[in-house]
């Protein structure tokens, strides 16, 4: 008897289209993974497109207009299992950067056409309005963690995908700390693992686009760039990049906003 | 006489979400709209306060199909502003990494998203299942261009080594050895590629088109240039806004850019191609001549086949650059921001990106401008819609409502890059 294959989905809401592309980047295992699962709903690859239930949702993007509010409540019936993919989806993603202004104002001003857009004050992520069983972040996410968790969800156990720093993954790497001998100012103390320590290894600080790390002492690092010579605007502007209203990021940023 | 309404709700095979409505009254196709409904996300506006070297990194957030193209505009922009100039082997190593990004977009394009409406599938994965040796020819080649940008660039998606002045990091001559056998693997399987889509068959199609790209006097347009067109535009990048206008129609959340006093006209392979033939590298041109298809292209179904003879191209530029490489003494070269405004146009693997930035003496943008490839290919879309259903009006609906899909894919649209662009002009 032919096993039922398990159906997957992809859903988009405001965003790059970066971490579905992530998707399709994993060239050597696409054609495996389609093998192994009902790929039932994902446009930007297939014009086909099953009805629900679905076994495993993927969700890329943040919630941004009324209309994403109704939509992703009924991904989430849709859905057995919902993950959220990316800094968009857990985090609101770089177009929370509006959460600090008011929209509604600037949309009276500022458009040639306001009665055209429709927009909520905030870009917030997934879990705001659902119940979301597993949040994957990154900017864009790393495309075998992503393959780990749709393994690990498929056979019903708990994704191996670390939650501790950048820096442990410099220091298995074995690169010199570009903060402490090069007084580069880098947010990898307190940034999510995940990219493989990708900027340090490039002679560059992090910036913090995998998201806060499991407990982040957001503050400690800030004081010492504040020692480096950072003025407060720095530190603010550096916490406030593509997982700006992520908590951990979103407190220390307004702690040095003038 | 037929009424009829054809509606896609969700376009399936772009990047973003958008969506068809066709109006046909009594026989007559009486409206066409690219509805597009990505949301806005805003970017011109909070790029403002911003330092300049955030921007390559922030913009190329507005599409993770081509962030090359927005961080090589942003650059060019901000350096433009500063009066810098890049050359010798940074200039080079630019031209590389998109190379590399034209590689993995075309590829994505051609097998994954275009080339299943010639042949009847719904997707690739379906086409897999019945040709899987094309199908790993064209993940191993999307994969070359992906493995180049992550080469230079650090990773596919929003590469992090490429900076206002330069880039981070240096790879070493050696790192290149690698790549450079599988590009050239990669240079057959393009032109394998040329001569499987030639084969398709196309529909009758041809339009009276204004073609607009960027043109070198030394090479095949990927970072400089002038602006021209088909019918006799030739300016500076800086004239861009001079030249062409946005629009806000409401049913878009994306502006349509028009070029005043003539309307639509298309960006894109098939622009570059008519425009800049002759600045092919000379395997480019022979594939093309193999396959007839030359200079005067005006059918958007055949872009297929230009796009892959530009991928062609970019596997033998990347190794034309390759063999060249000597490794440059510093990886940047040093920056002094000051107050001023600069312009950039690259030619994303979709067509023109221009970028324009004002910064202050603070080093921080007071006002970004950015117009993406697909919001200037917009309105020529719903023109060939038009043209195409009107010609076609009698095929029966599932065909037509296909064709229409297969119509929209000629540009490979990108419409989250589309729709960042809703213009915030805040009055301070």
């Amino acid at each position: 008897m032919a096993i039922k294959k398990p159906k997957v989905a992809v859903f988009k809401f405001a965003s790059c289209d970066g971490c579905q592309l992530s998707i399709l980047d994993a060239e050597d295992e696409l054609l495996i993974i389609a093998n192994a699962v009902d790929i039932a709903f994902f446009p930007e690859a297939s014009r086909r497109m099953l009805k629900g239930p679905y076994d495993i949702s993927f969700v890329e993007g943040s919630i941004t207009t009324p209309h994403d509010v109704e939509y992703i409540r009924e991904v989430r019936k849709m859905s057995r299992v919902l993950v959220t993919i990316g800094a968009c989806a857990t985090a609101g993603g770089i177009q929370a950067l509006r959460n600090w202004k008011d929209i509604k104002e600037f949309t009276q001003i500022v458009y040639a056409k306001p009665e055209y857009i429709s927009a909520l004050d905030r870009s917030l992520p997934i879990s705001s309005y659902v119940h979301v069983d597993f949040e994957l972040q990154g900017c864009p996410i790393n495309k075998y963690q992503f393959i780990e968790v749709m393994s690990a969800f498929l056979h019903r156990r708990r994704p191996n995908v670390s939650s501790h720093s950048v820096c442990i993954e410099c220091k298995t790497k074995g690169n010199i700390c570009v903060l402490v001998d090069k007084g580069i100012p880098c947010l990898g103390p307190v940034t999510h693992a995940g990219c493989g320590a990708l900027c340090p290894s490039y002679q560059r600080g992090c910036y913090g686009c995998y998201g806060p790390m499991e407990s982040p002492n957001t503050q400690s690092l800030s004081k010492h760039f504040i020692r480096l010579g950072l003025t407060g605007q720095d530190v603010m502007l550096a916490f406030r990049g593509f997982n700006a209203y992520a908590e951990a990021f979103r407190k220390e940023s307004d702690a040095h906003e003038k | 006489m037929k009424n009829k309404t054809i509606k896609i709700g969700y376009l399936a095979r772009v990047e973003g979400e958008g969506g068809i409505l066709i109006k046909i009254r009594g026989g007559e196709v009486t409206d066409v709209k690219l509805n597009i409904f990505e949301p806005p996300r805003f970017f011109e506006a909070f790029l403002r306060g911003r330092k300049y070297f955030e921007a390559p990194d922030i913009t190329s957030r507005i599409c993770g199909i081509c962030p090359i193209a927005y961080q090589m505009s942003s650059i060019h922009a901000i350096e433009n502003a500063f009066d810098i100039v890049i050359d010798g082997q940074l200039r080079e190593l630019r031209r590389l990494i998109y190379c590399g990004e034209w590689i993995e977009s075309h590829a994505l394009h051609i097998y994954m998203l275009h080339a299943p409406d010639f042949l009847g599938y719904e997707d690739a994965l379906q086409l897999a299942r019945d040709y899987p040796d094309i199908v790993k020819r064209g993940l191993q080649l999307k994969k070359t261009g992906n493995d180049l940008v992550a080469l230079l660039g650090g990773r596919e998606v929003h590469p992090i080594n490429v900076r206002v002045g330069g880039f981070y990091h240096l790879p070493d001559k050696k790192e290149f050895v690698a790549i450079a056998d599988k590009l050239k693997w990669a240079r057959d399987a393009a032109l394998e590629t040329v001569r499987w889509t030639a084969k398709f068959n196309f529909p009758e199609f041809e339009q009276d088109y204004e073609f607009v790209s960027l043109r070198h006097p030394d090479e095949y347009p990927f970072n400089e240039g002038k602006l021209v067109s088909s019918k006799g535009l030739d300016i500076n990048i800086k004239e861009y806004e001079l030249h062409f206008e946005e629009e806000h129609v409401s049913h878009s959340n994306a502006l349509q850019s028009v070029h005043k006093g003539s309307g639509e006209y298309f960006a894109g392979p098939l622009a570059r191609f008519n425009l800049n033939f002759d600045k092919l590298s000379p395997i480019a041109k022979e594939s093309s001549k193999e396959v007839g298809v030359l200079k005067g292209v005006c059918n958007p179904f055949k872009s297929i086949i230009v796009r892959s003879i530009e991928t062609l191209y970019a596997c033998d530029e990347a190794l034309r650059i390759i063999n060249q490489y000597e490794p440059p003494e510093k990886s940047c070269i040093d920056v002094i921001p000051r107050k001023g405004t600069g312009f950039g146009c690259t030619e994303a693997p979709r067509g023109l990106l221009y970028h324009r930035y004002s910064i202050g003496d603070d080093g921080l943008i007071k006002e970004a401008e950015i117009v993406p490839p697909t919001s200037q290919n917009q309105r020529m879309i719903e023109n060939d819609l038009r043209s195409f259903v009107t010609a076609n009006i009698n095929l029966p609906r599932e065909e037509l409502i296909w064709k229409c899909e297969q119509t929209v894919r000629n540009y490979d649209p990108c419409i989250s890059c589309a729709t960042h662009l809703i213009k915030l002009t805040i009055d301070e």
